[in-house]
């Protein structure tokens, strides 16, 4: 099934104010509805050839997947979505990928990326993440961070030792307890979301996150939603405007119309009639 | 690493580092830092230190901890924090000067692995990445910091002050469509944070004509949705005009504005959907 008329997708990425190398990687497959975005680290280059390498490791292989199986059906023998199965064992590979090219190239010794894909089908969408790219989802007026941060502060502000204020004056930003490529295994978190028309997410790496409130990027949301390529643009702008003192990159989606499974059916059928 | 410098009357005692996990401070001589007068308890507070970031928390104390002349029993210490027990002050200074090239490295984002060693050749049969339970953490966790971060992190600033982005371009926003972005870079560099000067808009026709708006936001749109949309942007280095939807674009003394951001300048009069603004400069 074509998505192309369902979502619309704009993304933009920058080195930021700061850094000389850009370690972020998106990509998206807008006809079959799937975006991804991986802030790499590691020494020298090493951050840029882990995230590439997660990047491409999903598209390419989730493109071939996609085009054998519906990813909104179910598994009668494990009762899980055929997107769910997918995605976690194409991240599975991504990460043996990266953890091997790490454990034979000394250039890449310790090299990882956080990654945070999204996947849409079936009007619902599919969200693994690792590490502290997130998404967010603007939906009416309301604005709020779909996915929670594998991070040292994350986990002080669920102890209870910090309040997500407190947590914005910590000196130990960015600190992942989950990435892909540096251990053998990983396990993302992985749920599934309804989605409705005239929502837009929000795919970004913490080099935006860190720069800009909340408040602003809903804001930025809410006024320039109509202009998909623009907000994307004034996002990156904003998180430069501040310090951009990390690398940035933003991911939209738009749900411009319902995308229910099964026509796929339906007009394959149609066809077969005509 | 952070650290303490304990002074009374004004006169400096002593400069503690919070090297340790728990730094214990009371009477008692058992303590980190011994304090020995009657007005402090036994066993007064302790600071937590973890990475970066230290607490303090009285530990029931008889007569109290102070933090900046607050009475505290849990705090989070911020550079420049004065911690105040009886007479004695202590002064709180954290290693992560803002701007200086140490707070760059500390912002690489980096891997947390309590427990996991830092050597990576030997291949260790699934290590649970970061099950680690916070406040729990063993005194040094296995921060395995990307290799030769902190060269890397010269090499970046290095570059970053000869970055070609920022030297292509220098001058006014109306130049080639695709240098906006390099001048605001430039423009923007020297001067992040610098408090752009306080704008506002005049509607001169319309209904609500003589109507006055000031630009606090850093986005305000301005025209009807799904018919003729304007975002005015403040940023460091100015106001700036984008036009958002809508078949027409808006106009600027007269002239439609290309596709990317316009600067605006006082005085300007805006025409969108019908609707004449002025834009000028509060004095």
């Amino acid at each position: 099934m074509d998505l192309t008329q369902a979502l619309e997708i704009a993304s933009h990425t920058d080195p930021g104010m700061v850094r000389s190398h850009n370690e972020d990687s998106i990509a998206s497959i807008g006809e079959q509805g799937l975006v991804v975005l991986a802030d790499g680290m590691g020494g020298y280059n090493a951050g840029e050839v882990a995230s590439g390498m997660a990047t491409t490791v999903l598209t390419t292989e989730l493109r071939q997947l996609l085009d054998e199986h519906a990813p909104h059906e179910v598994d009668p023998q494990s009762g899980q979505k055929a997107a769910l199965k997918m995605l976690r064992e194409q991240i599975a590979k991504a990460n043996t990928s990266i953890y091997q090219a790490s454990q034979s190239q000394p250039q890449y010794a310790g090299m990882g990326t956080t990654l945070v894909v999204a996947l849409f089908y079936d009007n619902r969408m599919m969200v693994a993440h690792i590490g502290d790219s997130r998404l967010y989802r603007q939906r009416g007026d309301e604005f709020v961070q779909v996915t929670k941060d594998h991070s040292l502060l994350q986990e002080q502000i669920d102890a209870g030792m910090l309040t997500k204020e407190q947590a914005k004056l910590s000196s130990n930003k960015n600190l992942v307890t989950r990435a892909l490529g540096i251990d053998p295994a990983v396990e993302p978190e992985m749920h599934e979301y309804d989605t409705q028309p005239g929502d837009i997410y929000l795919l970004c790496s913490d080099g935006l996150s860190d720069m800009v409130s909340d408040e602003d990027i809903g804001m930025t949301l809410q006024a320039l939603g109509a202009n998909l390529n623009l907000a994307a643009q004034q996002l990156v702008q904003m998180a430069n405007d501040n310090g951009g003192r990390d690398n940035v990159s933003v991911i939209l989606i738009k749900i411009l119309r319902e995308y229910p499974a099964g026509q796929r059916f339906a007009s394959k059928l149609f066809g077969w009639f005509r | 690493m952070a650290k303490l410098i304990l002074s009374m009357d004004g006169l400096v005692l002593k400069e503690i580092q919070l090297s340790k996990e728990r730094t214990t401070i009371g009477r008692k001589p058992h303590n980190d830092i011994q304090i020995d007068n009657l007005a402090v308890s036994g066993e007064h507070a302790v600071i937590v230190t973890i990475l970066a970031d230290s607490f303090l928390e009285d530990l029931g104390s008889t007569n109290g901890t102070f933090v900046n002349g607050k009475t505290v029993k849990k705090h989070f210490l911020q550079n420049n924090d004065v911690v105040e027990l009886g007479k004695y002050k202590l002064k709180y200074l954290s290693e992560a000067q803002p701007g200086g090239t140490k707070a760059a490295d500390f912002e690489k984002t980096m891997i947390l692995r309590p427990g996991a060693s830092r050597k990576p050749p030997e291949p260790k049969p699934a290590v649970a990445v970061g099950a680690a339970p916070a406040h729990a953490a063993p005194a040094p966790p296995g921060v395995a910091p990307a290799a030769g971060a902190s060269a890397a992190a010269g090499a970046s600033a290095a570059a970053g002050a000869a970055r070609p982005h920022s030297d292509t371009q220098i001058g006014m926003a109306p130049a080639a469509p695709a240098a906006p972005a390099a001048a605001a870079r430039a423009a923007a560099a020297p001067a992040p944070a610098a408090p752009a000067r306080r704008a506002m808009l005049q509607l001169l026709s319309g209904a609500n004509a003589g109507k006055e708006l000031e630009l606090t936001k850093p986005l305000t749109t301005l025209g009807k949705p799904s018919v003729q949309v304007a975002v005015i942007t403040r940023r460091p280095q100015g106001f700036f005009i984008t036009h958002v939807e809508g078949a027409n674009k808006p106009s600027v003394n007269g002239k439609p504005i290309e596709a990317q951001a316009h600067a605006l300048n006082d005085h300007d009069i805006i025409e969108l959907a019908g609707v004449k603004v002025e834009f000028f400069f509060k004095t």
